[in-house]
């Protein structure tokens, strides 16, 4: 295999300009994107998806366009974000170098529907491993677990959790259609016109600040940004209702390369791969904890 | 088909609200379509100004753009709704220029010598419009104002993504995302759900115009 070490670095330059240009605010400047290790010809057992995908020397990765600090795609060519580190650190372990990873946008909507129909080979998605999501892939992971909080305007004192919504129920909630957390909110609500629902939460934040909606609602990273970048107009108020486990998908019943991608975040979180990746991405915001790497699921 | 039939109560719910929005954008813009029309074919040069910049700059924005001025416009310089109201009220904008333009063309189909007849027995402009050149208009302009309303029903499903939601479209972006059931089958349902909004209307239309029919 032919390595291209300086479009590599070039490449790398230009992803840690536009991160510092990106980060704006006190932290300007934020750390570049971390140089991930690329195996020099690894060898996998034939006929399994590592041995094909190492062949091949390629892989195609799924991931959002449109979320800060985990898959987000600005003016430059690639994403960036804590889920594209971790794609680029599984393809790198199987010897595929950044610039050979394609990155294929995978919204909510579709992430099951291009596993299956194979356009892509794994989903790096903000990806939430439930039973039903199950049915159709499989996943690796998780790899982080998230945990739904609710944010408001920092004035707002009538709404402290989500145990306040039914109290209050002119207060209208704002989340993304079809996302966990929209589901996961109904429980809390007194009736389901309390919700507002955009394709996404950018508009959900703006309606926030034009006191169209009180409270946003979804997973606590993806708010932490949006609190960041507000200058103190946002604040997010109670604990941590639900758990969101983060998982790779991959096509249904693939366990040699879900065991495989399980031991290559173990090693990752082992060599601080993995910390470094989340430092130089989603941990760039004001008030996120550094992860630890959760217990992998069983493959199955 | 079971991911229809398991949740056959989620569509049931989004058919009545997008039948709602259909309804209210229905009365709406056929309404303000028709104020919209007497404008551009007055005696005031002023209102017909007033209706053709109205025409000309909301037909050619795209429906997004109205909804996006509506939804995250107004309430920057402090008007709040619900987004229910701004996303109606977004859909009647946007369809009333073109049910003004296609009664207009009803309008013009009417013979000349009708309206100068209205003027000849002494009607003022608003009586002969009304009584006279209207009435005729209207039913020559059935087929082309059916056509934009059943346009318009189909545009209710963009309102859905602007903070309504409950709507027939949203509901099949829920079942397949959040709940994860297949795209094909859901989606097969969100579009039988439009059908059956569409071909009543389409028939209802067949009928009125059979009605309304006059022999010249």
């Amino acid at each position: 295999m032919r390595f291209r070490r300086t479009q590599l670095a070039a490449g790398m330059a230009v992803a840690a300009l536009t991160l510092a240009a990106c980060g704006g605010g006190d932290d300007a400047g934020g750390e570049a994107t971390p140089e991930t290790t690329v195996e020099e010809a690894p060898e996998f057992e034939a006929g399994t998806t590592m041995a094909e995908l190492a062949e091949a020397g390629s892989i195609t990765v799924g991931t959002k366009f449109d979320q800060p600090g985990f898959g987000f795609k600005g003016l430059s060519d690639t994403p960036e974000g804590f889920d594209v580190e971790i794609a680029k650190i599984i393809a790198g372990k199987l010897g595929i170098s950044p610039d050979n990873i394609e990155w294929v946008e995978t919204p909510s909507a579709v992430r099951e529907e291009v596993l299956e129909r194979g356009e892509v080979d794994i989903v790096v998605a903000t990806y939430t491993i439930n039973d039903k999501r199950k049915e159709r892939v499989s996943f690796a992971g998780p790899y982080y677990v998230a945990g739904q909080q609710l944010m408001v305007k920092s004035d707002n004192e009538t709404i402290t959790g989500p145990d306040d919504l039914k109290d209050n129920p002119d207060a209208k909630v704002c989340s993304v259609t079809g996302s966990t957390p929209s589901e996961n909110i109904k429980q809390y609500l007194a009736s389901e016109s309390q919700l507002v629902l955009f394709d996404v939460y950018d508009k959900c934040a703006d309606a926030l600040r034009t006191g169209q909606v009180d409270v946003v609602t979804t997973d606590n990273v993806i708010l932490l940004g949006f609190v960041s970048e507000s200058e103190g107009e946002f604040k997010l108020v109670g604990e941590q209702f639900t758990e969101e486990p983060y998982g790779i998908g991959i096509t249904k019943g693939d366990t040699a390369f879900c065991e495989f991608i399980n031991e290559t975040l173990q090693e990752a979180a082992e060599s601080g791969a993995y910390e470094e990746a989340w430092a130089s991405t989603a941990g760039e915001v004001e008030g996120a904890e550094s992860p630890e790497l959760p217990e992998p699921d069983p493959c199955s | 088909m079971e991911a229809v039939t398991e949740n056959l109560d989620l569509f049931w719910n989004g058919y009545l609200r997008s039948l709602s929005i259909c309804f209210w954008g229905l009365v709406g813009s056929l309404v303000l379509g028709t104020v919209i029309a007497s404008f551009r074919v007055s005696p005031v040069p002023p209102l017909r100004a007033l209706g053709t910049a109205y025409v000309t700059i909301v037909r050619n924005a795209p429906l997004t753009v109205v909804l996006f001025f509506m939804a995250f416009g107004f309430p920057e310089i402090g008007i709040n709704a619900s987004y229910y109201v701004f996303g109606v009220t977004a859909l009647v904008i946007y369809t009333s220029a073109f049910v003004c333009e296609a009664l207009r063309s009803g309008i013009n189909a009417v013979p000349a010598g009708q309206a100068e007849a209205a003027r000849a027995i002494g009607l003022p402009f608003g009586q002969s419009l009304r009584e006279v050149v209207l009435p005729q208009a209207f039913r020559t302009s059935v087929p082309p104002v059916g056509s934009v309303l059943i346009a318009m029903f189909k545009n209710s499903a963009v309102v859905g993504a602007f903070g309504v939601g409950g709507d027939l479209f949203s509901v099949g972006a829920n079942l397949t995302s959040a709940q994860g059931y297949a795209a094909l089958p859901v989606l097969t349902g969100v579009a039988v759900g439009y059908l059956m909004i569409t071909l009543p209307a389409g028939l209802l239309l067949g009928v009125i115009e059979r009605k309304v029919a006059i022999l010249r």
